[in-house]
C-alpha cells in the first residue's frame, strides 16, 4: 500500500510539473523615475514568488550592512542591482533581467534604468516586452521621466501598460492621491498607443497590493499587480499577420537536401503554402516544414523550423519569405523612427551599417525630419542626433530590402545601426512606411557611358583624394600634380575645399554635421566627373575616416586613391598660411580641425606624403609615378 | 514525450536556435563550449535541433582542467562519439607541468589558472571568433545584465560598462580581427526550465545528477566525493559512503554533493523546488568574495 502510494505521488508530481510546462510566458519591463523604486519592487516580485533561496538571503543580509539605503530592513533593491558598480552608486545602470514564476505563468522582467542617460537601456528592455510596469512615487506623481518611458514604452511597440503608484504608505493609502495621480496619467497617455491601461496602488517595500492584497486600502477593488500580470491578455498580434520568415541559414547537409532555417515572425505556413523570396519576388511552394522532431504539417509565428521549397529558386541568407499573395514591402528608402545610442551623434549622409531581420546592408540617413522632444512631445528640427535623442528620419539603402511596417510586425519592421569602424550599435530603428521615390526615379540609362568617355581621352578615370590637416599642403601638391597631368595630355578636374564651399557647398558651416554633408557633395560631384572620363582631383581635410571610406565606395576598387598629406600639426601651424591657426588658438574660429576638431589618420592611404621630408614637387612626381604604376595613365 | 508547442519551453527553445543560427551564419570559426554538465547538455541538445538534418556546423571544445569527475570525462567522449561531434580537448599544459592543483593553490588561483587562462589559451590557439556558453541569467547577479552576444577585446577582456544595446532578435555579431563574442544561448533559461526540458526531451547527463551510495569526506562544511586517489586525507577526515547527487557539476574537490535520495528527474525537480540552498553554493570559487562572478568575468571567465 505504501508504494502504491508514493507510485501515485510521483505520478501526481509528474502531472503537476506538465501543468508548469504548459504556462504560458510573459515578458514585461519596469521603468520609472530614480529612487521610484524599480529595483525593491522585482526583489518584492522574487522574495514573494519564493524564488529567493536560503543563502542568497544570508549574502543579502551581509551586503545591506554595507549598501543598504534602508536601515535594519533588507533592501530588496541589492537583490538586483548586480553590479558593482551600480550597488557603489545606488542607483540601476544597465537593463537586468529576472525571472520568476506563479502557478499561471513564467515571467521575464527585464529591470530598465531610470536616468535620462540610459534611454537607450530602456528601449533594449522595451524592445522585447510586452507589458511596460511604469512606477511613479505617490509622493510626487508623474514626473517628466514617467511620460519620456510611457512615450518609449509605447513608440517601442507595448500596447498594455500598468501605472504602479508606489510608495502608497508614504502617503497614507490616500485614496485621493492615488486617484489624482491616475487621471493625471489617463488623461496624459490619451496620446499614445496603450490598449489597455490600469492603475495599481501598492509598496514594493512592504508588499502591499504586489502579490497579496493589501487590508490598508480597502477602497481599491482591482487586481494586484502580479494578479493583473497574470490575466492580462496578450493578444497574438504576429499570429493574425501575414507568413513572413527571414531567412538566417541555408541548410545545406548534402546534394539531396536545401532547406532555409529561420524563426517564423508572423502568421503561419503550412505544406502546399504559396511563398515568396520578397526582394526577387520569386515563388514557389512549400514543400516540407523539418524540424528534428519530425515534419511538421503548420507552422506559427515564433517557431524556429527549416522550409523546403518545391522549385530551386535563388533564396540565400537575409532574404525574407513571405506569404505569396500577401508581401511586405521592397524598397530602397524609407521613413523610420529612430533612437540614437551613442556618443557620437547621427550625422545625415554618413554610411552606417544596418541589420534588419537577418540583412546587413549599407545605409544612410538622407534627412532629419525633426526629432522629439520626449518631454514635451515637441517637433524640433536637428541637423543631428545626439545619444538618447529620438527622431524621425529618412533613410537610403545601398539596394532594396523587404520590409513591413513596425507598427504591424515588430520582427520585419525593426533594425539596429551599426558603425562600420568600431562596430558599435549605435541606433535602433522602427520603420513607419516606404518611401516610392525609391521607384519613380530610375537611372537614366545612356548609350555614352563612362568607358567610351573615357577611351576618347586615352585614359583611366579616377579620384585622387588628397586628405591631410590645414596647411598640411593639399592644394599644393595637388595643383603641381594637375599642372603635370594637364602637360601630358590628360583631362583632369580640382575640387578644392575652399573653391567648393563658394558655390555647391556654399550654404553649409563648419560643425560635424555640416563636414559630413561637404564630403557627401563633394563625393557625389567626383564621382560624376569620374563617370565623365575625368581623372578628379579632390583636395580637402575630410576628417572622418567614415566619409573617406563613403567617397571611396562611391566608385570602382581601382578608381580610388586616398592621398594622405601627412604634416605635423606643428608644422602646419608654423606655416599657417591663411593665419587661420592664429585665429583658431585665439577662440575666433570653432571648430578647426587639428585644434578643437578631430582628425583621424588615414589608415590605409593609397600614397602618403611626408611634406617634412620631401619638397612639393618631389611630392608630385610620387603621385604622377603611382598613377603610372597602376596604370591610370600610360608610361 | 516532447515539449507542449505552446508552452514556455518551446519559446526558449526556439530563442536559443535562433540565436545559434545567427552565430553560424555570422562567424568564420565558431566554437561550442561543452562543460559536460546539465546545461551543456541542453545547449548541446538544441544544436541538434537547430541544424538538423546537418550537424551542428562548429566543434565541441571542453576546458580540461584534470580534476573532473571521471564519470563526467567517460560522459563527454561518449556524447561526442554518439553524436559524431568533433571534440576539441584542451588543458592548460603550464599550469598541468606547474602541478597547479586546488589542494595546495587555493580554489581561486587554481580556476583562474586552470579555467579561464587555459580558456583564453584554447580560444586564441584555435582563433575562434564565437564562442557558446551555458551560462544562465538566474545564476547570478552579474550574469542577468549580460549580453546574449557578449563582447570581448582581444585579450578577452569583459567590459560591463560597455555592452552594446541588444533589441528585438536583431545581435551585432560585427567584431575586428582578434576580437571574440561569448554567446550564451540559454541566457532566458532558469534551472527549474533546464530540469524540465532535460525531463521532457528525454535528453542524457551525467549520472552524478542521481542519488547513489558515493564515497564522500566531509571538508570545509561540504561533502567531497573521493573520486580517485590525489585526494589525500587530512587528520580525522574519513571516507564514508553516502546516499548522494550533485546539483552541479565541475571539478570533483571544489564541488560539494548533497544528500539526497532523489534518483530520477521528477524526483530531482521535486527535490529542487523545495530546495533551500541556490545553486551555486555547491561550488567553493564563489564563496571567495563578493562580487567574484563579475571580477571573474572581466578576466576573460565565461
Amino acid at each position: 500500500m505504501a508504494e502504491l502510494a508514493i507510485a501515485e505521488k510521483a505520478e501526481a508530481f509528474v502531472d503537476y510539473l506538465a501543468a508548469q510546462e504548459r504556462k504560458g510566458l510573459l515578458r514585461f519591463l519596469t521603468c520609472g523615475s530614480v529612487d521610484d523604486g524599480k529595483s525593491t519592487l522585482i526583489g518584492r516580485l522574487l522574495y514573494d514568488t519564493k524564488l529567493i533561496f536560503e543563502d542568497q538571503l544570508a549574502a543579502l543580509e551581509r551586503d545591506s550592512r554595507r549598501h543598504g539605503t534602508t536601515g535594519e530592513d533588507i533592501d530588496l533593491a541589492l537583490l538586483v542591482d548586480g553590479l558593482e558598480a551600480e550597488r557603489e552608486q545606488g542607483i540601476t545602470i544597465d537593463v537586468a533581467y529576472r525571472f520568476f514564476t506563479t502557478d499561471k505563468r513564467k515571467f521575464i522582467v527585464a529591470d530598465t534604468p531610470g536616468h535620462e542617460q540610459y534611454t537607450r537601456n530602456m528601449a533594449t528592455g522595451a524592445s522585447t516586452a510586452d507589458v511596460a510596469v511604469l512606477l511613479v512615487d505617490a509622493r510626487h506623481g508623474v514626473a517628466v521621466q514617467t511620460r519620456r518611458h510611457a512615450f518609449i514604452a509605447s513608440l517601442l511597440g507595448i500596447r498594455h501598460a500598468v501605472l504602479a503608484v508606489n510608495k502608497i504608505d508614504l502617503v497614507d493609502f490616500d485614496q485621493d492621491r492615488f486617484e489624482e495621480i491616475r487621471a493625471d496619467f489617463e488623461c496624459f497617455a490619451e496620446g499614445l498607443k496603450f490598449d489597455t491601461l490600469v492603475s495599481i496602488p501598492l509598496s514594493a517595500r512592504y508588499g502591499h497590493n504586489v502579490l497579496g492584497r493589501s487590508d490598508s486600502m480597502p477602497w481599491y477593488e482591482g487586481p494586484t499587480l502580479v494578479e493583473h500580470l497574470e490575466t492580462v491578455q496578450i493578444e497574438d498580434r504576429v499570429g493574425d499577420q501575414p507568413f513572413r520568415m527571414p531567412v538566417q541559414w541555408v541548410n545545406r547537409p548534402d546534394l539531396n537536401f536545401r532547406g532555409f532555417s529561420g524563426t517564423i515572425a508572423s502568421g503561419a505556413v503550412h505544406v502546399g503554402d504559396s511563398v515568396a523570396s520578397a526582394v526577387s519576388g520569386r515563388t514557389s511552394t512549400v514543400a516540407r516544414i523539418v524540424t528534428m522532431d519530425g515534419d511538421l504539417p503548420e507552422a506559427g509565428a515564433g517557431d524556429a523550423v527549416t522550409l523546403t521549397l518545391a522549385d530551386e529558386i535563388d533564396v540565400s541568407r537575409g532574404d525574407l519569405l513571405a506569404a505569396a499573395d500577401a508581401r511586405p514591402d521592397v524598397a530602397d528608402q524609407f521613413s523610420a523612427h529612430l533612437v540614437w545610442m551613442s556618443d557620437v551623434p547621427l550625422f545625415p549622409g554618413r554610411p552606417y551599417l544596418i541589420k534588419i531581420g537577418a540583412k546587413s546592408i549599407t545605409a544612410s540617413v538622407t534627412e532629419i525630419k525633426h526629432k522629439i522632444d520626449v518631454n514635451s512631445f515637441e517637433q524640433l528640427a536637428a541637423k543631428e542626433l545626439h545619444l538618447n535623442e529620438i527622431g524621425v528620419v529618412n533613410v537610403s539603402l545601398s539596394a532594396p530590402v523587404a520590409f513591413d511596417p513596425y507598427e504591424r510586425n515588430r520582427d520585419t519592421g525593426a533594425f539596429i545601426i551599426i558603425d562600420r569602424q568600431t562596430n558599435a550599435t549605435v541606433g535602433a530603428g522602427m520603420i513607419d512606411f516606404a518611401l516610392r521615390r525609391a521607384t519613380n526615379i530610375h537611372w537614366q540609362a545612356l548609350d555614352v557611358d563612362k568607358a567610351s568617355r573615357s577611351a576618347l581621352k586615352g585614359q583611366k578615370p579616377a579620384i585622387l583624394w588628397f586628405t591631410g590637416l590645414s596647411g598640411a599642403g593639399k592644394s599644393t601638391v595637388a595643383n603641381l600634380v594637375e599642372k603635370r597631368l594637364h602637360a601630358m595630355g590628360r583631362h583632369t578636374y580640382v575640387l578644392d575645399g575652399d573653391n567648393v564651399r563658394h558655390g555647391l557647398n556654399r550654404d553649409l558651416g563648419f560643425t560635424d554635421a555640416d563636414r559630413v554633408e561637404n564630403i557627401r557633395r563633394v563625393a557625389e560631384a567626383a564621382k560624376l566627373f569620374v563617370d565623365a572620363g575625368l581623372i578628379v582631383l579632390v583636395s580637402f581635410i575630410s576628417p572622418f575616416r567614415a566619409e573617406r571610406r563613403m567617397a571611396r565606395d562611391l566608385v570602382g576598387a581601382d578608381e580610388f586613391l586616398e592621398v594622405f598629406v601627412d604634416t605635423p600639426i606643428d608644422v602646419c601651424r608654423t606655416r599657417d598660411p591663411k593665419g587661420l591657426y592664429a585665429k583658431a588658438d585665439a577662440g575666433q574660429i570653432k571648430n578647426f580641425t587639428g585644434v578643437d576638431s578631430a582628425y583621424e589618420t588615414p589608415e590605409h592611404a593609397e600614397i602618403r606624403l611626408d611634406t617634412v621630408a620631401a619638397t612639393p614637387e618631389q611630392m608630385a612626381d610620387e603621385v604622377i609615378a603611382e598613377l603610372r604604376t597602376r596604370g591610370l595613365i600610360e608610361v | 514525450m516532447s515539449i507542449d508547442r505552446q508552452s514556455h519551453l518551446k519559446r526558449l527553445e526556439d530563442e536559443s536556435i535562433h540565436i545559434m543560427r545567427e552565430v553560424a551564419a555570422e562567424f568564420h570559426n565558431p566554437v561550442m563550449l561543452y562543460s559536460i554538465g546539465k546545461d551543456s547538455s541542453v545547449m548541446l541538445h538544441l544544436a541538434m535541433k537547430a541544424f538538423y538534418p546537418s550537424k551542428p556546423p562548429f566543434p565541441l571544445m571542453h576546458v580540461d582542467t584534470t580534476w573532473k569527475f571521471r564519470e563526467m570525462i567517460a560522459f563527454r567522449d561518449e556524447t561526442a562519439r554518439r553524436l559524431g561531434l568533433e571534440l576539441i580537448t584542451w588543458t592548460n599544459a603550464e599550469g598541468k607541468a606547474a602541478g597547479v592543483n586546488p589542494f595546495d593553490h587555493g580554489s581561486s588561483y587554481y580556476t583562474h589558472v586552470m579555467k579561464t587562462e587555459a580558456l583564453k589559451q584554447a580560444l586564441t590557439h584555435y582563433g575562434f571568433d564565437a564562442a557558446f556558453g551555458g551560462a544562465r541569467r538566474d545564476e547570478e547577479k552579474s550574469r542577468a545584465k549580460e549580453r546574449v552576444f557578449s563582447f570581448r577585446t582581444e585579450t578577452h577582456a569583459w567590459d560591463p560598462k560597455n555592452q552594446r544595446p541588444e533589441l528585438w532578435r536583431l545581435y551585432n555579431a560585427r567584431i575586428h580581427k582578434g576580437e571574440s563574442i561569448r554567446v550564451f544561448p540559454l541566457s532566458n533559461w532558469t534551472e527549474l526550465d533546464i530540469w524540465q526540458y532535460i525531463l521532457a526531451e528525454e535528453i542524457p547527463i551525467v549520472p552524478l545528477y542521481f542519488a547513489a551510495k558515493r564515497p564522500v569526506v566531509e571538508r570545509d562544511g561540504m561533502l567531497i566525493m573521493k573520486d580517485d586517489d590525489r585526494l589525500v586525507l587530512k587528520d580525522g577526515e574519513t571516507v564514508q559512503e553516502r546516499l548522494v547527487r550533485f546539483r552541479t557539476l565541475g571539478c570533483y574537490p571544489l564541488t560539494g554533493a548533497l544528500e539526497s535520495d532523489a534518483a530520477t528527474l521528477p524526483e530531482i525537480v521535486r527535490e529542487m523546488l523545495i530546495a533551500r540552498t541556490s545553486e551555486r553554493s555547491g561550488r567553493l570559487i564563489d564563496h571567495d568574495e563578493s562580487a567574484s562572478m563579475e571580477k571573474k568575468k572581466r578576466e576573460g571567465y565565461f
